[in-house]
């Protein structure tokens, strides 16, 4: 009986097996495999928005590595792979290695939260003003009583404990964003510091943590700590978040609905002119910004090329823009959907 | 022959191919690189002297700590322990070895690094407070915390290496001294860990190389602030830590050559290390050695 049943079983094991090896292996050889590479950030939004692509698209699978924005452009200029994803886009200099014109387009849109750490929570969330946040990250502003964090927040418990202020340690888009907003609201920011993916932390206060883990884990364990974090990692976290001040002077978090709005007052965003930090729309959140993909405008296989610029169309529309969303990225503007798909036609194929 | 070779070449071929990396770096900042307490990626200004500070620190605290405990632990177990309890913890500690470094960080931030924040530091300033190593303010993570881990991550290396080593003392020797009225106490802190010494100073050497490199469990409880600070307490930056943090997202030439300079470093350090190492047990073999 017992050796009847184990016979039967494998025998079915064997039929499925090669069943779905023949099933697996026939459209795979058919299929032409693309491969990308680059920015951390949008690799959960490029895995489940290429393995949609494949499902209905038979002839094409696309491989992403994601190996970091710098890795991603090396292996571009390199031309191993087909496309290239960067948290910001290439700039001059890299696009004079890269040989050919390049061209660039947004691709995925993310928010960054702003989070903190008080012994007693602060009702409907702590407001802080741009002037603030990069006075805290200047290391101006030291302990959570001052006067000026007092005065924003008069129903709050401060209490007289010293600002942590926690950065990512490794080189990010995240970083690159929000020192983007510090110094679009901080002329000594600019002097001193400046926008990059790493940068030189000015307070004595500070802490570097690794990867948004990293960051919300330092600042979590930390009372009086402060940080920031990208929105997805934040709402699936839980975190709590600061209120900004826009430049309109009203108070918004950090939402799916704020970064859009920040994002739909550039439309025509573009790689020499990307920076949709503190924007003056009514509902705009300060903090945000784009993730760009890249390919050469005159490629030598046409044929690929093709297939790259199809996949990539997809990508930044609607379908694959709804994807995003569930995802907990923030969906491109209908205006800036558009604005990749003309800049994704300029490419000779 | 082939192989040995191969590791020479091997050897070799690490060293030209991080200077040849390095190049621009090495050209650019000159030796100044090494004393320079600068990293600004966006002006494109590098040193390596916090690296190197908080590289050596954490390292040096790790392998005081862990030599300590490390011998102390083997010796118990291969002159004192009875086998029942011998085995199972030799075991444990062997297994220690094996667990993955990014364990050993996860545990470190989310464990280590409260405890030590909310007791062990407090205390050190309290009673302390008094020396600069001991003051300032505490974030859990920092120089110490990093020391710590590194320690318990080397502990097992050192551990099971001396134990091999003691096991391996000729039993003649423990049967003379105890004939000649030796306590077994002292058969074993004059006769057999002195027998095997220059081994077990090879095994902190081992381990020391460990604590040198180690990239993901450092840079997760270290703090990752490029400074140099009097304070225990206070956060550092591994030459490690900062490559694996910033390689992938550097872009500009300068950038990753500066990376690359930082790794040249790492290796000269390590050399230096095994080589001091090797000459002292060289010279102690030496000396041991009857006329």
């Amino acid at each position: 009986m017992r050796t009847r049943m184990t016979r039967r079983a494998s025998a079915a094991l064997i039929a499925g097996f090669a069943a779905s090896l023949g099933l697996a292996t026939l459209p795979a050889l058919a299929a032409t495999q693309l491969t990308g590479a680059g920015s951390t950030f949008v690799y959960p939004f490029f895995s489940k928005a290429f393995y949609t692509y494949s499902q209905s698209h038979s002839d094409v699978t696309v491989n992403y590595q994601s190996i970091g924005s710098g890795g991603g452009i090396q292996q571009f200029i390199a031309k191993t792979v087909d496309f290239g994803a960067s948290d910001v886009p290439m700039n001059s200099d890299e696009l004079k290695r890269a040989g050919g014109v390049v061209v660039q387009v947004p691709v995925a849109l993310g928010g960054v939260a702003v989070t903190y750490n008080l012994p007693s929570s602060v009702p409907g969330g702590l407001r802080l003003t741009r002037e603030v946040v990069s006075e805290i990250y200047l290391g101006k502003i030291t302990q959570w009583n001052d006067p000026a964090l007092v005065k924003l927040n008069p129903h709050a418990s401060l209490p007289n404990i010293p600002i942590v202020s926690v950065h990512r340690s490794d080189g990010s888009g995240t970083t690159y964003i929000f020192s983007d907003f510090l110094s679009n609201v901080s002329k000594e920011w600019k002097d001193k510091v400046g926008t990059g993916k790493s940068v030189q932390w000015p307070g004595t206060n500070t802490v570097g943590g690794k990867g948004n883990e990293g960051v919300a884990g330092q600042v979590r364990q930390t009372s009086g700590a402060i940080g920031y974090v990208e929105l997805a990692y934040a709402i699936e976290n839980k975190m709590t978040t600061a209120q900004i001040q826009n430049k309109a002077g009203k108070w918004v978090s950090c939402t799916e609905s704020t970064v859009r709005a920040a994002a739909a007052t550039k439309p025509n965003v573009s790689a020499t002119d990307f920076s949709i930090v503190d924007r003056s729309a009514e509902n705009a959140y300060p903090i945000s910004g784009y993730s760009w993909v890249f390919v050469f405008e005159n490629p030598t296989d046409k044929g690929r090329a093709k297939l790259v610029r199809d996949v990539l169309s997809w990508t930044t529309g609607a379908d694959a823009q709804k994807i995003a969303g569930t995802l907990n990225y923030v969906p491109l503007p209908e205006s800036v959907q558009e604005t990749a798909k003309k800049a994704l036609a300029e490419v000779k194929v | 022959m082939a192989a040995t070779l191969l590791f020479v070449a091997i050897v070799v071929g690490l060293f030209l191919q991080l200077v040849h990396g390095s190049w621009e770096s090495l050209t650019t900042f000159g030796p100044g690189f090494i004393w320079s307490s600068a990293w600004n990626p966006v002006t494109n200004k590098f040193g390596a002297l916090p690296f190197i500070f908080g590289t050596v620190v954490s390292s040096a605290i790790a392998i005081v700590v862990a030599s300590v405990v490390g011998i102390a632990a083997a010796v118990f177990l291969a002159e004192f322990a009875p086998p029942f309890i011998a085995r199972p913890i030799s075991f444990l500690i062997e297994l220690l070895a094996a667990v993955p470094s990014v364990v050993f960080g996860l545990w470190g931030l989310f464990v280590l690094a409260p405890v030590l924040a909310r007791s062990v530091d407090p205390f050190l300033a309290h009673t302390l407070g008094f020396l600069p190593l001991f003051s300032g303010p505490i974030y859990g993570v920092g120089l110490l915390t990093a020391g710590l881990l590194l320690a318990l991550m080397i502990v097992p290396t050192v551990a099971a290496i001396t134990r091999d080593l003691i096991l391996a003392v000729p039993n003649e020797l423990r049967e003379a001294s105890i004939s000649l009225g030796a306590t077994r106490w002292e058969t074993t802190m004059r006769v057999v860990v002195p027998a095997a010494r220059a081994g077990i100073m090879g095994a902190c050497v081992l381990a020391l190389g460990r604590a040198l490199g180690e990239t993901i469990a450092a840079t997760m409880v270290i703090g990752n602030r490029p400074a140099i600070s009097a304070s225990l307490f206070a956060p550092s930056y591994t030459l490690s830590s900062v490559i694996a943090n910033e390689f992938t997202e550097a872009t500009s030439s300068l950038y990753i050559s500066a990376l690359l300079e930082l790794g040249l470093i790492l290796f000269v350090i390590s050399v230096i290390v095994n080589g001091s190492a090797r000459l002292l047990m060289f010279s102690m073999l030496r000396r041991e050695r009857p006329r």
